[in-house]
Formats: structure tokens, sequence, C-alpha cells
């Protein structure tokens, strides 16, 4: 195994475990807080991602389109829980998946009457496109650099928001005890409404970041809500910290066991038989560890307290 | 309640009879397109029928159906694929009956596995994980080029099967109209049955159900066996229907639509899946051809604005979604809900 | 006489609180134990680890001999012990009968039973309505469930509990919220059912509890702290410091 390869893949999953964090940040706070399992939430990480990249092209500036995007997905967010989520929150999760299955067809739909079928290449300035040589072999991207400081300053931003602010101290309250915030005489409809926008900021700047890197494209979230929700099933959901670990965590996996599975089963199989079985149990690596974790721990890694 | 009852005896009389008579219309006046729709809208009414056991009577909301109806179709097109270009020598086989057996037990054997981790969860768990096995699935046959990865694989021959030649239209549409009509017949005996009481009561109250002295558990991962087999033939007829196989068909979004036929047709009824898989052709059918027709007049103002051609052949998704939205808030207990009149 | 229930050395707290806390108590074959104490005394957490669905931080519970403590809920009703629930636990969405005939049919080996009608077999639904006769409610069987009054869905959790035949009944607050026409009938079909099961009794209904108990256990912050006949939990003074000096 080549070390230079070992830390450009370590990297790489933290890079990977911060976005999917973003993602299921969002996601583990609407369903903590507002118990709604919004299948949607994918679609705006995409939304983010195109509204990012036509802000980029126009101005030439992706950090002053992230600027603008920012606030256009949490509005994306604000205006999708006015119209369709909060008439959900009192009706059975089967609903919410049904009518959140709708709103991913209009809103995939919608991109693509916008924005086309293909996908959208994000430019980077100069800046970011370099390299960092660390030592002789071993030579990061910087903009991945970038990607994992953003996702940690996020994430701890988050983390004084939940924990150290009064908003914080409603959020975690009304995650455990919705009707005790009500009487207080909080609220709750903005604050739901506050969270539900910030879960789609949380999820749109995750899309703004990966989109210089893989594109905009239709479908983009579809492949990471899965992903997200493997990642609250492993850490609770609920849990932030559960969000995080398990975020960290499935990240690193994913990528490391794409990378060196087939090395990894070389040192007990023919080359070939691994070369041939590697793809496929790394394809499904993530959803074995899900597995294993639920059989030990049916409620994930991190049980909110109260439930 | 009896007339309720009396109204949907009448429904599912017409609708199975239009079902039985049309194609055979339909191929008198050289019109295989609607034979070929009847097919796919009996096909899915299969599937739709096993997953309304588990999810309908059941309770448990099963967000990776097409899983199932993936793997069945692949238990068709592997076997057939080997048969053709060799290799595999165990599986190799153009043999309609060994494909179904195929089908029916790995899908079955997949359900027991999956659904003995998923079903130690609740709520909205169950859901996500059911998702995510599915998700696995599709990944899992993405990454085998053997079997074209994510382009999927042409089905060269058909199921060769005892007496019929599935190549014919009829012959394929009327073996999957009696295998949908054995379907329900099995569903309705098995809800109907203690099993099917225990399963239902289960939904109701599970933790009564426990106390009673019910291991829920087991009903319910038997019932989503049955379900998950079930399914598992279904594809094995999808693959013949469409001569095709990809790992699209256990997309999430398939998952979605057959969870769409069971609501919107009415959980927990006899018809309601098919109705539920004939609203979903028509939809599908009905609104790509309102689109066709609107393409002409929209076409150059968009052409105009966005400097490209309109494609509208997938456009039909967005008022798809806004129906779907629709009717989960405003309307209640599905189709059938509408025809037994009232609430239910 | 024999002891069907032993339990010993029981605890269980929930963050920090105790709501079970080191409760030692011995429940004899057909007695009619009562369990008494002030809300939040944790009577219900203490059923809810007999009949399984909580499980203990420590200590054991016997039921004819037998250590059951690690047992599963669904095993431990089939041993022979029901419980009913203070708040209505039934399936609503289904009749009266099929309500019953499924306590009745849990008695069989197994229900992985395909392809009789359940509704058909006239054993099942014959003894059902036997139960439901017994409880009185024989005319309501065919009602969908959830159209029933509170009243009635109390008598349909002692139709469930009656139909299971388990020798040990742990009743939960089964006269709750019923009106004192109600109570009195229920006070009189419970004296009726005495000597021929044992019953383990948790209420609040005092009258109910000095006129049908064999013995009674006081449970004040989830410690057991007298237990006795009737008479000598009235002149108890602990007890009437604790708890009943306080109604």
């Amino acid at each position: 195994m080549d070390p230079a390869l070992l830390v450009l893949q370590t990297i790489n999953g933290l890079q990977l475990g911060l976005l999917l964090f973003l993602v299921a940040s969002g996601l583990t706070l609407v369903f903590g807080i507002l118990d709604f399992v919004n299948l949607a939430h994918g679609a705006l990480y995409m939304l983010g991602a195109f509204i990012c990249a036509s802000f980029t092209i126009a101005l030439d500036n992706f950090l002053l389109a992230i600027l603008i995007a920012l606030p256009l997905t949490a509005f994306a967010g604000f205006v999708i829980e006015r119209l369709v989520a909060r008439n959900l929150y009192q009706r059975d999760h089967l609903d919410q998946v049904l009518a959140t299955f709708g709103l991913i067809l209009v809103i995939d739909t919608c991109v693509h009457i916008f924005w086309g079928p293909a996908g959208m290449a994000v430019p980077l300035p100069d800046w970011m496109e370099g390299q960092v040589r660390i030592t002789e072999d071993i030579v990061l991207p910087t903009y991945r650099l970038l990607i994992i400081f953003t996702g940690l300053v996020t994430a701890a931003l988050l983390y004084w928001l939940v924990n150290r602010t009064r908003l914080g101290m409603l959020i975690r309250a009304g995650a455990s005890n919705r009707r005790m915030v009500g009487a207080l005489g909080i609220d709750i409809q903005t604050l739901f409404t506050f969270v539900f926008a910030l879960g789609a900021m949380l999820a749109g700047l995750a899309g703004m970041l990966i989109s210089p890197i893989t594109e905009a494209s239709i479908g983009m979230g579809n492949n990471i809500i899965i992903t997200a929700f493997v990642v609250i099933i492993v850490g609770g959901i609920g849990s932030m910290k559960g969000a995080f670990i398990g975020a960290m965590l499935i990240g690193l996996i994913d990528t490391l066991g794409r990378s060196f599975l087939d090395s990894i089963f070389a040192l007990f199989m023919s080359t070939a038989a691994a070369e041939t079985s590697a793809p496929a149990v790394s394809a499904m690596l993530i959803y074995i560890i899900m597995a294993v974790v639920l059989v030990l721990r049916p409620q994930g890694l991190f049980p909110p307290k109260v439930r | 309640m009896t007339q309720g009852l009396s109204r949907s005896t009448v429904a599912t009389v017409i609708l199975l009879g239009l079902l039985a008579v049309l194609p055979a219309v339909f191929m008198a006046m050289d019109n295989e397109y609607y034979v070929g729709l009847a097919t796919r809208l009996v096909i899915l009414g299969i599937a739709a029928t096993s997953l309304n056991l588990i999810l309908g009577y059941g309770g448990l909301i099963s967000f990776g159906h097409a899983a199932f109806v993936g793997i069945g179709a692949y238990a068709v097109g592997i076997p057939v694929h080997h048969s053709l270009f060799g290799g595999f020598q165990i599986v190799a086989s153009n043999n309609g009956l060994f494909h179904v057996a195929l089908a029916v037990v790995i899908s079955a054997l997949f359900a027991l596995i999956t659904g003995a981790i998923c079903l130690r969860t609740k709520g909205v768990y169950f859901i996500m994980i059911t998702m995510a096995f599915a998700q696995m699935v599709y990944y899992l046959f993405i990454s085998i080029d053997t079997y074209g990865a994510d382009d999927g694989l042409v089905i060269y021959q058909v199921s060769q099967v005892p007496l019929i030649d599935l190549s014919e239209p009829l012959h394929l549409y009327y073996l999957a109209f009696a295998s949908l009509v054995a379907a329900i017949l099995l569903v309705r005996m098995i809800v109907n049955s203690r099993f099917g009481m225990v399963l239902q009561g289960a939904k109701g109250n599970p933790e009564r159900m426990v106390t009673m002295g019910y291991n829920v558990y087991r009903y319910r991962l038997v019932a989503y066996v049955i379900s998950g087999a079930m399914a598992g033939y279904s594809g094995a007829l999808l693959a013949n229907y469409e001569g095709f196989i990809s790992p699209d068909m256990m997309d999430w979004a398939q998952s979605g639509e057959f969870m769409f036929m069971v609501i919107l047709g009415g959980v927990a009824t006899t018809l309601g899946p098919i109705l539920g898989s004939t609203l979903f052709t028509v939809l599908e059918e009905g609104l790509q051809i309102v689109m066709d027709w609107m393409e002409p007049a929209v076409e150059p103002a968009y052409v105009a604005l966005f400097g490209r051609d309109l494609e509208f052949e997938v456009y039909w998704h967005l008022p798809f979604g806004l129906i779907l939205i629709f009717a989960v808030l405003f309307v209640r207990g599905g189709i059938m809900g509408l025809i037994r009149g009232g609430k239910d | 006489m024999a002891n069907i229930l032993e339990i010993d050395g029981l605890m269980k707290s929930f963050g920090g609180i105790k709501a079970t806390d080191n409760v030692n108590l011995a429940v004899e074959e057909n007695e009619l134990h009562a369990i008494i104490g002030p809300n939040g005394a944790g009577k219900t957490t203490l059923i809810a680890q007999l009949s399984g669905q909580q499980m203990p931080d420590a200590g054991t519970i016997r039921f004819r001999g037998r250590d059951i403590t690690q047992v599963p809920a669904h095993a431990r009703a089939r041993l022979g012990m029901t419980r009913s629930y203070q708040i209505t636990s039934l399936v609503m969405g289904m009749s009266v009968l099929d309500n019953i005939a499924l306590a009745v049919q849990a008695k069989d080996a197994h229900s992985f039973r395909f392809i009789r009608s359940a509704r058909k077999i006239a054993s099942l639904r014959d003894e059902a309505r036997r139960y439901l006769a017994e409880v009185g409610l024989a005319d309501r069987a065919d009602a969908p469930t959830v159209n029933l009054s509170h009243g009635e869905h109390r008598l349909m959790e002692i139709a469930i509990a009656l139909a299971s035949e388990a020798p040990l009944m742990l009743l939960d607050e089964p006269m709750a919220g019923l009106g004192p026409e109600e109570s009195a009938q229920m006070v009189a079909f419970l004296k009726g059912l005495k000597g021929k099961r044992t019953i383990l009794l948790i209420e609040h209904d005092m009258d109910a509890v000095f006129a049908l108990a064999d013995r009674i256990s006081v449970l004040v912050y989830g410690h057991i702290i007298a237990t006795g006949d009737p008479a000598s939990i009235r002149g108890n003074d602990d007890v009437r410091h604790a708890y009943l000096g306080e109604e």
C-alpha cells in the first residue's frame, strides 16, 4: 500500500465525511425536532449546487456565489416548509415519505427545465486550484483541504449554536419535548421553520462545496440522501454527535474501502479473485457496516436520550 | 359498510373483467402497444399487491420493494446471459421454471436476511433501512461489469416455459394476468387466515400482540419473506416483458412508485394495488401524451429563453409529483376510499 | 400456599430516578393481591417489568419457581401470565370479536396457519363470544372496537385477560375512568374471579381495593413499605403517614 495514496484517500474520506455531516445534520435536526422524514433533503443539496454554479459562472466568483446561494437555498427550504412540510407534521411517516417523494420529482424536474439535462461544471478561482506539498511524496489538493476546513468550521458553529445559545436550547428542548416548548409560549411554528431552513442551507452548502469536484447534476441529491440516511441510522436518529461521528465513519470507510479493499483482499485470495470481488464488496461496505451496527445497537451508536 | 363492500366488489369485477378482455381486443385491432402497456400494468400490479401485504396489512413501511423486483429480473437475465455466452455453468439456463424458482428463492433469501435486521427496528428507522438495503443491491449490480454495470443487460431470449411462448405478447400478458389473479387470491387468503389476523393485529397494536403471547417479530419476518418472494416473481415477468434489465429497476424512485400504487390505490384493500398500478400507468402514459401535445406551443418560447431544446419525455414527473403531493395532502384512503364513499 | 410469583430485589431507574427500588414481593397462588401507592410510585413500571416490556436493572422475577427475568414478553405470556393496560390497549381497527379471538388464538402452539379463514373457525369465534358474554359485551361482538365506549373498552381488556386463561392476571387500574356504576360492576366481576385466578391488581379506587384484596402491598417511591391483609394495612402507621394521610 502506497503511504502517499493512503494519506490522500484519508483526506478524501474526511472530506466526504464532512459533506455527509452537513447533509445528515440537517436531516437529523429536522427529524429530531419535527419528527418529519424529509426525503427531499437531498434535492436541496442539488439545488444549492445548481444555484451556486449559475452564480459562479455569471459573476466569475465562486466565493461570492456561495454567499448568494446560501440564503437562497435557505429560502427554498422556507418555501417548502410553508407550502408542504408544515401540513405534514401531524401526519404519519408514510404520508411524509410519499409527499416528499413527490417533492423530489417536482424539484428534479424543475431543475431539469431550468438548467437542462447536462451537469454544470463549476470553475474554481486559481488560488484554490493548486496543491499543497506536505512532504516529498505527499501532495494534497488545496480545494479538498478547504472543504475539510469549511466543514469543520460549520460543524463547530453548529455545535455552538445547538449547545451554547438560547436558540439551541429551544431546539434541543423541542427535540425532546415539543409540547413543553409550546407550553412555554415559544412560537413553535417559527422555530420549526427556522430549523427547516437551516437544514436546507446546510444541505445546500454541502452541494455547493462538492460541485467544483463533481459538477452540479440532477440526481446528485438522490445519491447522497441514502448515504446520509445510513449515517444517521449508524449515528442514532436525532443525535448531532451521532451524525458527526457516523458521517466521518461512513466517509472514511467508503473512500478507503473503494481504494484499498482489493489490496486487502489480495492478502488472502488470488489477485484475480480480489479484483473481481473487491468492487462488489466495497459497493456494499457501508450497508454492511450499517447492518452490523443495527444488530449490535438497534438505536444506533448514540441514541438520543428522550424519544 | 355493506353498501361499501358491494361497491368495491362491483369495482373488482369490472376491473378484472376489463383486464381479462381488453388486451385480446387490442391485439385483434393490431394495437400491440396497448397490450404491452396492459402487461406492464398487470406486472406492476403483482409487485404492488405483494407490497400491500406488508405495507397495507402489516403496517411495515418498506421503501425498498424495487430491490426484490430487480433481483427477480436479474434471476432471468443472468441465467439467459450465461446460457447464450457461456460461463457460470451452474445457473446458465433458459428454462423459465428455473428462472422463476431462482427469482423466488433468491428474493425470499434476501428478504429473510435483510428483514431479520430491518424488523428489529421501528418507525422511521425501518423506512430508511429498507431503502438503504435496496440501494445496496443497486450499487452491487452497478459494480458488476459482467452484467453491464449501470448500462444493464439486454435479454436476447425470453424464458422458455411449457405450452406457451413468452415472446408472443398475448401469451405473456395472460400469464401475467393469471399470476395477478393468483397473487390477489393468495394475499386475500393469507390476510384472512390466522396468520393474517396476527399480522393485522400487530399493525394496529404490536405491544398488545406481544403481551398476548405472539412473537410479533417472527410473524412480520414471514410476511416480509412472502412479500419479497412474490415481488421477485413479478420481477421475473418484468424482465421477460422489458427484454432488458438494469440497476435502474431497483432505484429507490421505483420503490417510491410501488408505494404510490399501494397507497393511492387504497392501503389494505384487495383491489387497491391494481387500481394503483392502473392509475400509475394511466398517469405515466396520459401525462406524457399531454406533454407531447403541449410541446409545440411551449417549445419556441423555451428555446428562446434557455437556448436549448425541450426534453419533454421526462417532464411528466412534474405534474406527477404535484398530483402525489396533493393526493397525500387532500385525499385520504386512496381510490378505494373514494369508491367506497366517505370514511372507512 | 405456594407462591406463583416471586420478586426479589427488583431495581429499575430512569436517568437517576429510581422507579423500582429494591422491590421484594411474593404473590400466592389464587390470591387477589393489590398494589396501591400514590401517583408516580412506580406501579405501572413494576407491571411492565413483570410482563417483560421493560427489563429491570437488577433483581430476579420468578414465575412458578422458574427464573423469567430474561424471558421476553411474548414468551412470558405463553408461560401463563396476562396483563391489562391502564390506558386501553386494543386493536382499534378490528372488531370487538376479532380482538378477543386473537387472544383465544394466542393459546395455540403457533399461528403460522395460512389457509383457513380465521373468521370462519367456529371454535375460535365461539370461545371468544363466550368471554364477551362473560363480561356482558355479547351484543357488541361485531361492532368496530373504535366505536365502543371507554367503559366497554375496559371490559374488553378484561375479556382478553380471561380469554388467555392465564393463571396470573396483572391488572393495571381496570377501574380507571369508570363511573360509579361501571366500577361497581367491575368490582362484582373481579369478586367472581377470586379463588379461580391469581390477580395482581393495581388500583387507585380504595373502596374497590379494600373490598377485593386478600392482601395489599403499598408502593411508595418505588419501594414497598408494607404488605399485609386489608385490616393491617388500614392500621399501619407508615402507610397512613406516607399514603393514606395524603388523600
